[in-house]
């Protein structure tokens, strides 16, 4: 190596180190690993920022106008972002010590933030934690510490398409009760092009027939994996043999993303979704007359799961004090529910849940599943098991459910021990 | 070399005070950060607050250790990953750089009109916006899309592209009877042995339906891109070099072979070692098109160190994967600058082969570009 090229490589190396030095000069990197201590609260009006994920600008103005009573009462200001991708978003800033205040938090996430202590536990600080479900709160529970409020939640229904359903000659009695019920009325709902019924080839939905069969993928307290039992493998036979029998198929098969957009098409007389297929039909097909059934029982009786977020507090913020009282506010009643309105959601308060009810009579479908319905699987380090399932899952109906099974379950145990 | 003058002196600081911008940025830009990713790589970080950061200790090899010894599920998603970026590869380069090169042959007679229309046509894809080609693409490839119609003409049923995780040598191999094709059993000999935690039945499943409609998209955009280096290549080819040898009655195949392809050399290297880099790195047509789905086929270790770091927050592990990477790259780069080596100048290693060319430059002596010795 020549002198010349010596000399540059010193300097490209010094240039780093002087680059390196920076970064760390810089303040706020330190901050701390407590992520239960609650930071003075900064004197005078604070600006809160507040990380949202939206369908729209619709849901971000929903927001604004939620927090605007909160902030003229406290005479704080709050800057609503809406995020493209909030997972990335906020792992940067989570890096850079600068995430926005508050931001939602989805519970499959969230142990892999709280692990980090990347979130304050401000749970307990909350008056009405006795007021939201207990399913909801042990989502947000992480090393028996209570850390966010649950913002709403959804639950899986059998989503229904009206118009073809009477075209097949189907009745109000005819709604499935049983697995046998269903397989009956999804082959009489399947004719040419359209399917009986498309479900999602994830453990979001499939994992719903495990739960009617008095399986899950963990033990209660998420301690022990318990996905090689032969609950859950009854639950996976069953997805089999509907997609076997013809009259079942994931949306892909449909050319669909996903079941909302299959019976929105035309292309499932029915489907297993959440809440949220009330917005996404209302903008994308306005014109699908559908209605909303409990999930038809298993061998072990009713069974459905739930999705939630909550409102997370950046343990990094400056603001916290303020952060954590305008979570109060977005939790009681009236923008709780004015919220759950608008989005479509459920409110996560079982005091509000009447008022729900009085908005949405034709909805009680996703509400009656609150009482039963189980939540995601929340143990750090876990997505990726988690992820591979659904890998497994997507190759149904020709693999071997006993296989995919049995590799989650090694999986997991990997992770739990 | 002795010390030079005072205006020597000058002139050699008033030459750092020119290059010093670009030395500041390429150092804050591509040198911090690859250091920093080091830094991680080696470190138990967790992605909260700086990883210079006091809390943040130093873990030696462990994340490699782990990546590359442990049993884990991280693992052989890696392999899995490795796997469909070597097949990737194996079909994209060679295809890519022959459809290049026979674009810029065709594009390089004279008697050719309309040229420059050709050439931008051919460029087009090069330039759009890979999301933009991305989108398309998804659309010709669904299932009932304009692929399938169009191989529907022919009687021919076509497969759910985007959905297909079967592996096409796994369906040749079935055809000759090894193994039960794509959704059976392999052979228990190749089954029961494995690599990295992939059996050697699945490092054989060649590139899956899905990942073949990526590949196809890629040489669709890339070749252009590379036959306007070849196109510039050709242009330097001296019009009495062909002269002469049309004198000696060479014929067509011939001149293409004695003379075109041997001076054309240099460019071939710069096309291949582009593409080689390239396409171990492909990223953004995963993570628009597929996520690695389905069945994990379309996993390439830059989406899969992605996913792993921000999605997981396993920022060791997923640094390390880059860093793995980054080590196949200059293997897979030093094999091939070793197989093309110019014999003249063998001496040269393959740094100061690569500094010698520049992208689109003229195939030159070597010697010529270095500046006089003081």
């Amino acid at each position: 190596m020549s002198r010349k090229t010596t000399t540059a490589a010193v300097a490209a190396c010094l240039t780093g180190v002087l680059a390196l030095a920076a970064c760390g000069g810089g303040g706020g990197f330190d901050n701390g690993g407590g992520s239960g201590a609650t930071q003075p609260p900064a004197s005078g009006p604070v600006t809160i920022k507040f990380m949202i994920t939206s369908n729209g600008p619709a849901d971000v103005k929903l927001q604004q106008d939620t927090v605007k009573a909160w902030e003229t009462k406290t005479g704080n200001k709050v800057e609503v972002v809406a995020a493209s991708d909030i997972n990335q978003q906020l792992t940067q800033g989570f890096a850079a010590g600068s995430p926005p205040d508050v931001f939602f938090t989805d519970a499959n996430v969230f142990p892999t933030y709280a692990k980090a202590g990347n979130m304050l536990a401000y749970g307990d600080q909350l008056d009405m934690k006795s007021d939201f479900y207990d399913g909801l709160v042990k989502t947000f529970t992480y090393d028996n510490k209570f850390y966010c409020a649950p913002k709403d939640f959804s639950t899986l229904a059998l989503i229904v398409n009206t118009d073809l359903w009477t075209k097949a000659g189907l009745t109000d009695a005819d709604v499935p009760k049983t697995w046998a019920d269903l397989e009956t009325v999804a082959k009489k709902l399947t004719t040419g092009g359209v399917k009986g019924l498309v479900i999602g080839d994830t453990r979001d939905r499939v994992g719903a027939f495990m739960k009617q069969a008095g399986g899950w993928i963990t033990n209660a307290d998420q301690t022990q994996m318990t996905a090689d039992s032969p609950e859950n493998l009854a639950g996976l036979q069953e997805v089999q043999k509907l997609l076997a029998s013809g009259s079942t198929s994931y949306p892909k098969g449909v050319d669909s993303g996903w079941g909302g957009e299959a019976i929105g098409k035309g292309k499932a007389a029915m489907t297993i979704e959440g809440n949220w297929i009330k917005g996404a039909v209302k903008s994308d097909f306005p014109d699908l007359k559908w209605k909303a059934f409990e999930l038809p029982e298993g061998p072990k009786g009713k069974g459905t799961l739930s999705f939630t977020q909550c409102y997370g507090v950046a343990s990094a913020s400056k603001n916290q004090a303020a952060a954590v009282d305008l979570v109060k506010y977005l939790s009681t009643a009236e923008p709780a529910l004015a919220l759950a309105k608008g989005l479509g959601v459920m409110p996560s308060l079982k005091s509000a849940s009447d008022g729900y009810k009085a908005a949405f009579p034709d909805e009680a479908a996703f509400l009656a599943g609150a009482e039963y319905a189980q939540g995601p699987v929340t143990v750090a380090g876990m997505d990726p098991v988690l992820k591979d399932f659904d890998t497994q899952l997507q190759g149904l109906p020709g693999a071997d459910p006993k296989a995919m099974l049995a590799r989650l379950q090694k999986n997991g145990d990997a992770v739990l021990k | 070399m002795r010390r030079g003058g005072s205006a020597r002196a000058s002139e050699t600081r008033s030459g750092w005070l020119f290059v010093s911008p670009v030395i500041i940025v390429l150092g804050l830009f591509l040198v911090a950060p690859i250091v920093i990713a080091f830094w991680v790589s080696v470190s138990d970080w967790n992605g909260r607050g700086s990883p210079l950061s006091s809390g943040v200790s130093f873990v030696g090899a462990d994340n490699y250790r782990q990546l590359l010894t442990e049993d884990s599920l991280t693992r052989s998603d890696f392999a899995t990953s490795l796997r469909n970026n070597f097949y990737y590869v194996l079909i994209v380069v060679p295809i890519q750089t022959v459809l290049a090169l026979a674009l810029a042959l065709l594009l390089n007679q004279r008697r050719l009109k309309g040229l420059s229309f050709f050439r931008t046509s051919y460029y087009f894809p090069s330039v759009t916006s890979s999301v933009a080609i991305a989108s398309v693409f998804l659309f010709l490839f669904a299932g009932g899309g304009s692929v399938n119609a169009l191989l529907g003409i022919f009687g021919i049923d076509g497969p759910q592209w985007f959905a297909d995780p079967r592996g096409v040598l796994h369906i040749m191999l079935g055809w000759v009877g090894i193994g039960g094709g794509a959704d059976g059993a392999g052979p228990a000999a190749l089954t029961s042995r494995d690599f990295l935690g992939l059996t050697w039945w699945d490092w054989l499943s060649g590139p899956s339906v899905a990942m073949l409609t990526i590949i196809a998209l890629v040489i669709w955009v890339s070749a252009g891109g590379y036959m306007l280096l070849f196109l510039a290549g050709l242009q330097n080819i001296s019009a009495d070099v062909y002269e002469a040898a049309s004198i000696d009655g060479a014929s067509r195949w011939r001149t293409m072979r004695s003379i075109t392809i041997p001076l054309l050399r240099p460019t071939l290297f710069t096309v291949l070692t582009l593409g080689l880099i390239g396409t171990w790195q492909v990223f953004d047509q995963v993570y628009i098109m597929s996520k690695g789905n389905p069945g994990k086929t379309t996993l390439t270790p830059a989406f899969l160190s992605y996913d792993q770091s921000i999605n997981n927050g396993q920022w060791g592990s997923g640094t390390a994967m880059s860093f793995v990477l980054f080590a196949i790259i200059i293997v897979f780069t030093a094999i091939q600058s070793l197989i093309l080596r110019d014999r003249d100048s063998s001496t040269r290693g393959f740094f100061g082969r690569l500094r010698s060319q520049p992208v689109g430059a003229p195939p030159q002596h070597p010697t010529s570009t270095t500046g006089p010795t003081t």
